[in-house]
């Protein structure tokens, strides 16, 4: 099939995917497990377990907080610990439920064996539900609860479902893995995400640079119907969510409208392959495919892990932190987050841990900017990151606000760009927190 | 030649004569009145158009007051303090009250020392941005964060960073608590205070809420919420509130302050010109 991709900016990553070929172990049950109540986006999780409780893998411990939001469920079997606060992603103490871990009993309606299932028996109000009721959340990382993208808004419908199988930050591979080695249950989640939305097209979008996985998944695809594997040109942020529209569809989805409003419906093949195990197999969402690795690390691997398993179990596992670490990130290496500890445990949206060295992490020497423009080139959105440095180091915020920096996605392009080596990122998130405190302060 | 010149002279005369009518005329006619009292006013403030005082800008400031004469008293320019407070006082024909004059504090001590670096922070230099990612180099999640976005913002250059500490520090002599720095700090680390009898004041440098064995492992001037010093000066003045003392400026200074310093197991509380008692 034909490649395509999107037409505005774009860079091209040296992809260092040196955990491509390595297939996905499932790591050992800790000892101990903090499951944070705030994984997504949206409002934290209600405890609904207490101190001494007993509970069984895939037992229900914290239920979603409102609409958007999700619930929570044990990833192991045990005694729940006292509520305690840790430090999180976020950087900052989190509520967490911790849980010692004793054996591993499963809730007995978790069908536990690999044996794939085809046929699906449940309606699509009940896969909604079902969705809702297994707590899952985008597993590409932005964690935004699925079930709400089941519940189509008024006035729209849904015509299309597009599976992100793209990957496109360097260094993850744990998507890949997934569609090599979860392939039919990929597809039987597109053919369930096809059914609740009442659509009959499903398009999985994959970068060129895994033609495994497009291979593979494209004879599989042959007993499906309405389903169709397309290839995408390697160009990062390809997996952004309206670069992959515009890609596959060619439809261009404006600022503040969602893809819905288009007819569409985005999941990560993460989420779509936990679409599955909670549809077919009844098991919430409890564990996930984390990437370890970096150039220095000894095994670079890709896990199962269970939620809330601290961090420092998976690097050890994958070698230990290299010597010479200087920092470590979770996500990737684009648009991931450095992690102020290795205590910090795995949680829904934790992709990747990649260990750099002073090296691949040093920021070098900011020059002038010279507005040379490369920066615009290389946006994906045709925004003018020099122009937002500018107002942001001027403290113009009204301007700032003027010149869309609130549709800014991050994706780092203009910061990996900048021959000048502006902070370009820093700056425009910067910018975007002012802007925010100046839109509170007018509601006043 | 001397026909041009003439005409040409006489011609713009012609014009600015009209153009001068035309502009006596509207000026008459669509004079706005304007109380003379508020260019007065505005000669005496100190024009810092800092917005301490809740107007925008001097000019603001001088027509808010000129306008509404009968709340006089709810007016102060905290920049020019009490001496440009009687002029403006003189000018409306008021009297103007007394104020204690301020100054702003930094209620952190968690200096390079006290609060040893644990996490490098390699982002733009700026407070709100990296409040943003994370608690901070030395974990406290309330702690001075120390890259001076309070400095930056500080229109009398009263501020400036301890190059051994990492603190902000406050100079006594240009502070004029205008509460520019109370504003833009993300953990609001700022008070401003009166500056007390002689010069002598206590406050506690800490806002950690944490409990006190989590805020010690950050900090070893944190307050760890003991209640050692409510005992000393059992008034609602010094209570303990999450964990953290706040010690509000009227407590009595002159008999309590050593006293109150000296009960403070982790040197939370601080003093200016307040000698700690010794035992």
């Amino acid at each position: 099939m034909k490649t395509k991709t999107f037409t505005m900016g774009g860079i091209h990553p040296a992809d260092n995917k040196l955990s491509a070929d390595k297939p996905i172990e499932e790591l050992e049950i800790p000892i101990e497990v903090q499951i944070p109540i705030a994984q997504h986006i949206g409002a934290p999780a209600k405890p609904v377990v207490k101190k001494g409780d007993k509970v069984k893998v895939g037992t229900l411990i914290a239920e979603a907080g409102g609409f958007i939001s999700a619930n929570i469920h044990s990833s192991v079997s045990g005694t729940v610990g006292i509520a305690k606060e840790i430090v999180g992603t976020s950087g900052y103490l989190e509520k967490v439920i911790s849980i010692k871990v004793e054996g591993d009993e499963w809730e007995e309606s978790i069908i536990k064996s690999d044996e794939l299932k085809k046929e699906i028996t449940l309606s699509p109000d009940e896969i909604q539900a079902k969705v809702k009721e297994a707590g899952i959340v985008g597993l590409g990382g932005a964690t935004f609860p699925s079930h709400v993208k089941f519940a189509i808004p008024e006035g729209c419908k849904a015509e299309m479902v597009l599976i992100n199988g793209v990957e496109c930050e360097p260094y993850l591979t744990a998507d890949h893995r997934l569609m090599l080695e979860k392939g039919e249950e990929i597809l039987v989640g597109t053919s369930i995400a096809m059914k609740a939305l009442g659509v009959d097209k499903g398009v999985i979008g994959i970068e060129e640079n895994k033609p495994d996985a497009i291979k593979h998944l494209t004879k599989l695809a042959e007993n499906y119907s309405g389903i169709l594997i397309q290839p995408l040109k390697v160009q990062y942020p390809q997996g952004g969510e309206k670069q992959l529209i515009k890609s596959i569809t060619g439809k261009e989805v404006t600022a503040g409208a969602l893809p819905i409003h288009y007819g569409l419906a985005v999941f990560n093949v993460g989420t779509i392959f936990a679409v599955y195990e909670a549809v077919q197999k009844n098991k919430p969402l409890i564990d996930r495919i984390v990437t370890v690795t970096g150039k220095n690390v000894s095994k670079p691997s890709n896990y199962k892990v269970r939620i809330g398993t601290p961090l420092k179990e998976l690097i050890e596992k994958a070698g230990g932190v290299p010597e010479n670490t200087a920092k470590i990130v979770s996500g990737g290496p684009m648009m991931g987050k450095a992690l102020t500890s290795t205590e910090i445990p795995a949680t829904k949206g934790t992709s990747g841990v990649l260990l750099f060295s002073e090296k691949d992490t040093k920021r070098a020497d900011e020059t002038a900017c010279i507005r040379c423009g490369k920066c615009s080139t290389v946006c994906c959105l045709g925004l003018q990151p020099f122009l937002f440095a500018a107002l942001v180091r001027k403290r113009n915020w009204e301007k700032l606000e003027e010149a869309h920096v609130m549709d800014c996605l991050e994706c780092g392009s203009c910061s990996y760009t900048c021959p000048a080596n502006l902070p370009l990122v820093d700056l425009i998130k910067l910018g975007k927190i002012e802007i925010k405190k100046l839109r509170e302060a007018r509601k006043k | 030649m001397n026909d041009l010149f003439i005409y040409s002279v006489l011609t713009l005369s012609g014009i600015g004569a009209v153009a001068a009518s035309i502009l006596f005329v509207a000026s008459k006619k669509f004079k706005v009145f304007e109380d003379p009292k508020i260019d007065e006013v505005e000669e005496e403030l100190p024009s810092a158009n800092c917005g301490a005082c809740g107007f925008p800008g001097c000019r603001g400031f001088a027509e808010a007051i000129v306008n509404n004469p009968d709340d006089f008293d709810s007016f102060n320019c905290p920049v020019g303090g009490n001496d440009v407070m009687k002029k403006v006082a003189a000018i409306m024909g008021k009297e103007a009250t007394e104020k204690e004059p301020t100054i702003a504090v930094l209620k952190c001590n968690g200096s390079r020392q006290n609060a040893p670096q644990k996490i490098i922070y390699s982002g733009e230099q700026n407070c709100a941005l990296s409040h943003s990612m994370f608690s901070g180099e030395s974990g406290c999640p309330s702690g001075c964060l120390g890259l001076g976005d309070c400095v930056d913002v500080c229109n009398f250059g009263a501020l400036y960073i301890d190059e051994e500490t990492w603190l902000p520090v406050v100079d006594e002599e240009k502070c004029t608590s205008c509460g520019a720095c109370v504003n833009v700090c993300p953990r609001g680390l700022f008070e401003i205070m009166p500056r007390g009898k002689d010069n002598k004041r206590i406050y506690v440098a800490c806002m950690n809420t944490q409990k006190g064995a989590a805020a010690k492992k950050n900090c070893k001037v944190a307050c760890i919420g003991c209640m050692k010093c409510t005992k000393v000066y059992e008034t609602d003045s010094v209570k303990v509130t999450n964990f953290c003392s706040y010690i509000s400026p009227d407590v009595d200074v002159e008999n309590y302050g050593s006293a109150i310093i000296a009960s403070c197991p982790t040197k939370a509380i601080l003093g200016v010109n307040v000698e700690e008692q010794k035992v």
